[in-house]
């Protein structure tokens, strides 16, 4: 595709008077409400006929100060800020903060309990994905793909439900292990449902692929350069969506991703189509990578045996020969001044979040609750090239483009 | 695990003359809509009708709080604080005082929780050395006042 960089130009506000409309600038708001911005964004354009010359962006609508929240917590408390940040896959920031909080402390999870996380941040991908193109479809006109893709993301919710007892605010990672085991009947529902998915997003395929009026809209829209992609610091589906095949599973692996088998998918386009195709055969991807994991999932315990890490279960609690070192244990657990303190030092870790590397920085003072809680949210950066790839293009594709970001106003304001 | 019957796999550009030109016609894409759109019509339906039909949660949803009671219908609390310490949310407020039966000292008053400032995490029920509190499978929470939303021991007791 032989496409030139757009310059960016200075936005100036020209004064327009009656009588030569068209001939000047205008400026024009998109948002901070409006239905295709999936939350509160604005862009303020500068358009020369249906052109766009300049944009710039305005965040802070959806400020929630959850880092600021963050810091009043204790490291295990932290984990029901997080999954309030990225409302799409909620269980892909439980897991994101409860690795970097162990590799903070330096503890190897169980293979089961890597098994559970493994699975469940492959199905927040899918349940991410599938919703993202459905939403790319309805913004471009097709609204019965998105409601396709609600289906699908409802039996995701209900096997959430299931393992975690809450469908949105999962709250399910704990400090060393999860909240509690999988349910006997996890690995059939998941089963159930990668045949299920399979089959939904083949056919939401089936309905895109070739539909002239989706195919137009996205080929060649919102196009950005291999070169500025890695400037401005896009990861995940945006930058593979460019040739780049970066994919933290694979690059820096973390919870057993090392011994699977899973191909980095990239598309060479760089524009709204590919980041499509990137997307839907991620889906593919991530369902194979969860059969693998089923076909050994491992048995024993769940949590790791450390019990100044993780509170005993409540039988050894109420079991009166061994109960009383437990009952310590426990009551050490939630004590002010007396629960899990990692060691002064800080700490960065990636992972491969469905929008791109979602990374969580903490600095710990050695006291039970995080001095600093940064949250690295893909979509901040995602959403800063935007006005780069939508100068020169027409108004119409900012929809278009910006649906393909997928961008989460929770995540991005924090 | 190669699924070759992905569409994923395969390029997805219609190829020749002909694929092109049925694609740039828009016919077969309506066509084919249509018939995906029928197919959903004689499926079972997704949906609930809410009000009259309601949704069975699974064990273990984390609803509304119960304080438990024990087989002599006493409650099982015996006010030590840990679940309002292990509350991110600091929705939890116990008063304590002594204990009318002897084999503990202490009891609660006043155990009130603030429902709208409440976020279902269960650690409450986590942190509970007696088993005393626990999240039911209550999904539904219907109040006409702000006041009503403070569930006090009695409420909860009565869950």
């Amino acid at each position: 595709m032989a496409m030139q960089r757009p310059t960016r130009l200075p936005m100036e506000v020209e004064e327009q008077t009656e009588g030569d409309l068209g001939s000047k600038r205008m400026i024009v708001n998109f948002g901070p409400q409006h239905p295709a911005t999936h939350g509160t964004l604005r862009a303020i354009m500068e358009l020369e006929g249906e052109i766009i010359r300049s944009m710039d962006l305005e965040i802070g609508y959806l400020h929630s100060g959850f880092e600021k929240i963050s810091e009043h917590r204790t490291y295990n408390q932290t984990v029901t800020v997080s999954d309030r940040m990225n409302y799409l896959s909620p269980l892909c920031n439980n897991v994101g903060l409860s690795c970097a909080i162990e590799k903070m402390m330096g503890i190897t999870v169980t293979p089961r309990c890597a098994a559970i996380r493994v699975v469940l941040y492959e199905l927040s991908r899918v349940a991410d994905h599938i919703l993202s193109v459905g939403l790319q479809a309805m913004d471009l006109g097709a609204f019965s793909v998105m409601l396709w893709a609600f289906i699908e993301r409802e039996k995701l919710y209900d096997i959430f439900e299931a393992v975690t007892g809450a469908r949105l605010t999962t709250s399910y990672t704990r400090v060393g292990g999860v909240m509690r085991d999988v349910p006997a009947d996890f690995i059939p529902m998941v089963k159930a449902f990668i045949d299920a998915g399979r089959k939904t997003t083949r056919e939401m395929e089936g309905m895109l692929n070739t539909n002239r009026i989706f195919v137009d809209r996205c080929k060649g829209v919102n196009w950005i350069s291999k070169e500025d992609a890695i400037s401005y610091g896009l990861t995940g589906p945006m930058l593979r969506a460019c040739g780049v095949p970066h994919d933290l599973r694979r690059l820096q692996p973390y919870l057993g991703y090392e011994k699977l088998k899973f191909d980095v998918i990239t598309e060479p386009g760089g524009d709204v189509w590919a980041r499509y195709r990137v997307r839907v055969r991620e889906i593919y991807e991530s369902l194979d990578i969860i059969e693998q994991v089923l076909a050994d999932f491992p048995e024993g315990p769940v949590n790791v045996d450390m019990p100044e890490v993780i509170i005993p279960t409540k039988t050894a609690l109420n079991n009166p020969g061994g109960g009383m070192e437990g009952l310590i244990y426990h009551f050490k657990n939630y004590m002010f001044g007396h629960g899990m303190k990692p060691a002064a030092g800080e700490v960065y870790m990636g992972t491969e979040a469905p929008n791109g590397e979602l990374g969580y920085f903490l600095v710990s003072d050695g006291t039970q609750k995080p001095w600093r809680w940064r949250v690295r949210g893909p979509s901040f950066y995602n959403y800063q090239a935007f006005p780069q790839m939508c100068l020169g293009q027409s108004l119409s594709d900012v929809v278009s483009g910006l649906s393909s970001l997928n961008i989460i106003a929770g995540e991005l304001d924090r | 695990m190669a699924n070759d019957d992905r569409v994923g796999s395969r390029d997805v550009e219609p190829k020749g003359f002909l694929a092109k030109t049925l694609m740039k016609l828009y016919v077969p894409s309506v066509l084919s809509g249509m018939k995906k759109t029928m197919e959903y019509m004689i499926r079972p339906k997704a949906t609930l009708q809410y009000p009259e039909v309601k949704r069975v949660t699974r064990k273990g949803y984390r609803g509304e709080h119960r304080l438990k009671q024990d087989e002599q219908g006493r409650m099982k609390c015996v006010a030590c604080f840990m679940c309002q310490t292990a509350c991110p949310a600091e929705c939890i407020e116990i008063t304590a005082g002594p204990s009318p039966w002897p084999d503990r000292d202490k009891a609660p008053v006043q155990f009130r929780i603030d429902m709208m400032k409440c976020i279902y995490c269960g650690m409450c029920e986590e942190a509970c050395p007696c088993d005393a509190i626990e999240l039911t499978e209550t999904y539904t929470q219907v109040s006409t006042s702000r006041e009503e939303k403070i569930y006090d021991i009695n409420r909860l007791l009565s869950n």
